[in-house]
């Protein structure tokens, strides 16, 4: 029951078909790219006015350019592996990100190495801006552990399944950021200021848990980004069937500012929110980031977009497409052209090297031994745990005769 | 007229069944409309019954159900379907605080009247939040009915019970057997309440309890018991609160032995809720301790482990030894 359904409470208990989408649902979203949103490349690779006007500074280099690229070809290329692993039967699931690199990373290249990161579950661009090996995202989908990278360490949270559960948990490290005096210090020889940022979706800005997450991140003066990837889809659903205005709007009830970005576009992603991550280190905090862009491929690869949603849509997002603007760019603006070609050779080579690497990995992964299971299940010994775990391993050991654990299930 | 389907169609039939029978029959959750729900239970629903019937709703688990609430006192009965077992905690709020107590509170002047759909349970392979058993927790609010599902039939007909219910139901339904077909007969109606525990399979040396999941397990436990010559009586339970423990007290004063499979973690459960009453009621009948086969007690763990968590053969017949050997 869509909010803005003409046609009410009239047809309760009438059966029917579903109408056809009307015509600004067949191209999700794309209308709304040019209002209010902020460009710096466009989709034919051309800097905009805004970039040149300096309101969210950006230097634009061809290094810098090329980094990026490169970065985001490699990420769509292991994704890319990871669904034909999936199709192969080597992962249980996979979240592909295709169409959200720059959105990825362009905020992921915003951060310093001292800033928080908590994602959601399909961060795979911006968990390669922390430094985490592609290699180390597969145990989640393979199902050999819930997460395999020290999130203390890499200063990228563990993938979160639950819709926005994280949103808070990242206001809450914010406010303790804050409480540590971390922000607005200026950073003259002690440590650096600090910024947390939160990843989520369009879908998930309906869960009470980002509500709340703003509300107390507006109270609490939380130097915390919310980086929302308004992909359009939250499964089956469009966003224009969940909120009456734009999702950066609603930034305004809770007192911050909200900034729509072109989510395609990973200049403008890294100018915005590396200004948004200054604004919490100074103290200026928080703020709300849209990054308008589309999911190219399948929610997950259980999902079938084809039930939902036209071929049209994302034909028409493709020419949008992060990477190949980007690409465009380079090759009219490079200053040596042959140099340009070399180095688009050398990052495919290098993709085709991450991809065969995160396919070998993925194969011999072991899997984790037995008592995994009861481990780190608490901090201080458990004796309950403890004895649930020895007469585990104890009726695993009675199957030694016929060959040990491993034939554990078989028949008797 | 019996007819040989999976019980997802069996749900799917079900729901159909109870909104012909009841213009008021809601069904709303995330993804249930266009896409028919990640396991397609709702498929169709919404071509057949019209978008005010049959609707998405944002992705909220405490709206879905909190405004299912306000929707049964307006008289309407709403279906919610929760995605996933491991997402039914953003409502757990509204499940505990209104749908359990609106009856009570207002001395019956409107009950909350709705389904809340849960597909749990694991051996799926799938991430985190996707395989769990928290049926325990529903189990001990008071106010709710809660139903578990094995098999076509009863999914029929304990999904329209269900929703006929003027209480509301927490209505789990076996994930991993969703694609797993048997016979369904739709002429049939039902003489008594589904809501109760039923005698899968007789036997005298040992009574063996499970629902939902577990209950395929239990059954092959009891044809390979009998192979070994131990006559295994099998009881699903069906109604998981109120628990329909006759049947059970009744078997076990034959048997004198109890063995409870339940894929939640084991501490605090309904599988301890079951040993406890049983010992209670049937202690002179009993002739060893009440063994439960249950999960870990341990966060659901990584799919390359479920099946060492999970109940299985092995576990059960290991269960069936030790209460024969005391
Ligand atoms: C609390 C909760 N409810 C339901 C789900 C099932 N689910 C997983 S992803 C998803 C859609 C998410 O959409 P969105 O927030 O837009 O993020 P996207 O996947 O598009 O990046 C749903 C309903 C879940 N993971 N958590």
């Amino acid at each position: 029951m869509a909010p803005s359904d003409p046609t009410g409470a009239a047809g309760i208990g009438a059966g029917g078909t579903p109408a056809a989408p009307p015509p600004h649902r067949v191209v999700a979203g794309l209308k709304a790219t040019t209002d209010h949103t902020v460009q710096l490349l466009s989709p034919e690779g051309e800097l905009t006015p805004t970039a040149l006007s300096g309101e969210y500074p950006l230097e634009v280099t061809e290094d810098l350019l090329r980094g990026l690229y490169r970065d985001m070809v490699l990420v769509r290329r292991f994704d890319r592996e990871g669904n034909a692993l999936q199709r192969q039967g080597q992962l249980g699931i996979w979240v592909p990100l295709l169409g959200q690199e720059a959105a990825q990373i362009g905020s992921g290249r915003a951060l310093q190495p001292q800033d928080m990161a908590f994602p959601s579950y399909r961060e795979h661009g911006v968990a390669w801006t922390r430094g985490i090996d592609p290699t180390d995202l597969i145990g989640v989908f393979r199902g050999a552990d819930h997460s395999t990278w020290n999130p203390a360490e890499t200063r990228f949270h563990t993938y979160t399944i639950v819709i926005g559960n994280q949103v808070l948990n990242a206001t809450g490290y914010a406010m303790g950021q804050r409480l540590d005096g971390r922000v607005g210090s200026g950073t003259d020889g002690g440590a650096p200021d600090e910024a947390t940022i939160t990843y989520f979706g369009d879908g998930a800005t309906s869960e009470g848990d980002v509500h709340e997450g703003m509300v107390f991140a507006a109270a609490f003066d939380a130097p915390v980004v919310f980086f929302c990837q308004n992909n359009q889809w939250a499964i089956s659903h469009p966003v224009d069937q969940v909120s009456r205005v734009p999702l950066y709007r609603r930034a305004d009830g809770y007192g911050f500012p909200g900034v729509r970005v072109d989510g395609n576009d990973v200049l403008a992603c890294l100018a915005v929110t590396r200004w948004a991550l200054d604004e919490c280190r100074s103290g200026n905090g928080p703020v709300m980031i849209e990054a308008f862009t589309y999911r190219m491929d399948a929610h997950t690869t259980s999902d079938d977009p084809t039930r939902y949603r036209t071929s049209d849509e994302s034909e028409a997002w493709k020419l949008l497409d992060p990477i190949e603007r980007v690409r465009v760019h380079l090759v009219r603006h490079s200053t040596d052209s042959a140099a340009t070609a070399e180095f688009f050779a050398g990052v495919q080579a290098e993709a085709d090297e991450l991809a065969a690497r995160f396919r070998t990995f993925c194969l011999e992964m072991p899997t984790p031994p037995p008592d995994r299971m009861f481990s780190e299940v608490y901090a201080t010994p458990h004796h309950q745990l403890d004895r649930q775990r020895a007469e585990f391993l104890d009726y695993l050991a009675g199957f030694a005769d016929d060959g040990g654990a491993a034939t554990h299930g078989g028949a008797r | 007229m019996k007819e040989q389907v999976t019980l997802a169609k069996a749900l799917n039939l079900g729901l159909r069944s109870a909104m012909e029978a009841d213009p008021k029959v809601l069904v709303m959750g995330e993804d249930v409309a266009t896409l028919g729900g990640v396991f397609r239970i709702t498929d169709g629903l919404k071509k057949d019954f019209g978008e005010h019937r049959v609707f998405d709703t944002p992705l909220a688990e405490s709206g879905i159900i909190g405004t299912a609430v306000g929707l049964a006192m307006r008289g309407y009965r709403p279906v919610a379907e929760i995605q996933f077992d491991g997402f039914v905690f953003p409502g757990f709020d509204q499940i505990v605080s209104q749908v359990a107590k609106l009856g009570f509170r207002t001395q019956g002047a409107f009950r909350a009247s709705m389904v809340i759909r849960i597909p749990f349970g694991g051996g799926i392979g799938a991430v985190e939040h996707h395989s769990e058993s928290p049926e325990s927790f529903f189990c001990h609010i008071a106010g709710l009915r809660v139903v578990a599902c094995s098999n076509a039939q009863d999914a029929y007909d304990m999904l329209q019970e269900a929703i006929a219910s003027d209480d509301p139901v927490v209505f789990f339904e076996p994930k991993r057997r969703y694609w797993e077909k048997s016979a369904l007969d739709v002429t049939r109606t039902p003489t008594e309440s589904t809501f109760s525990s039923v005698v899968r399979r007789s036997g005298n040396d040992v009574t063996v309890v499970g629902y939902g999941p577990t209950m395929a397990v239990v059954e092959a436990a009891a044809t390979a018991a009998q192979a070994e010559g131990r006559s295994l009586e099998v009881i699903d339970l069906r109604s998981l609160s109120p628990l329909d423990l006759d049947p059970v007290l009744d078997s076990v004063r034959r048997t004198g032995r109890l063995v409870v499979v339940s894929e939640a973690p084991r501490e605090a459960s309904l599988s301890g809720d079951i040993a406890a009453r049983v010992t209670e009621e049937a202690f002179y009948s009993l002739a060893a301790p009440v063994i439960r086969v249950a999960g870990a007690d341990v966060p659901y763990p990584p799919t390359r482990m479920e099946s060492l968590y999970l109940p299985d053969l092995d576990k059960v017949l290991d269960a069936v030894d030790r209460v024969l050997s005391f």
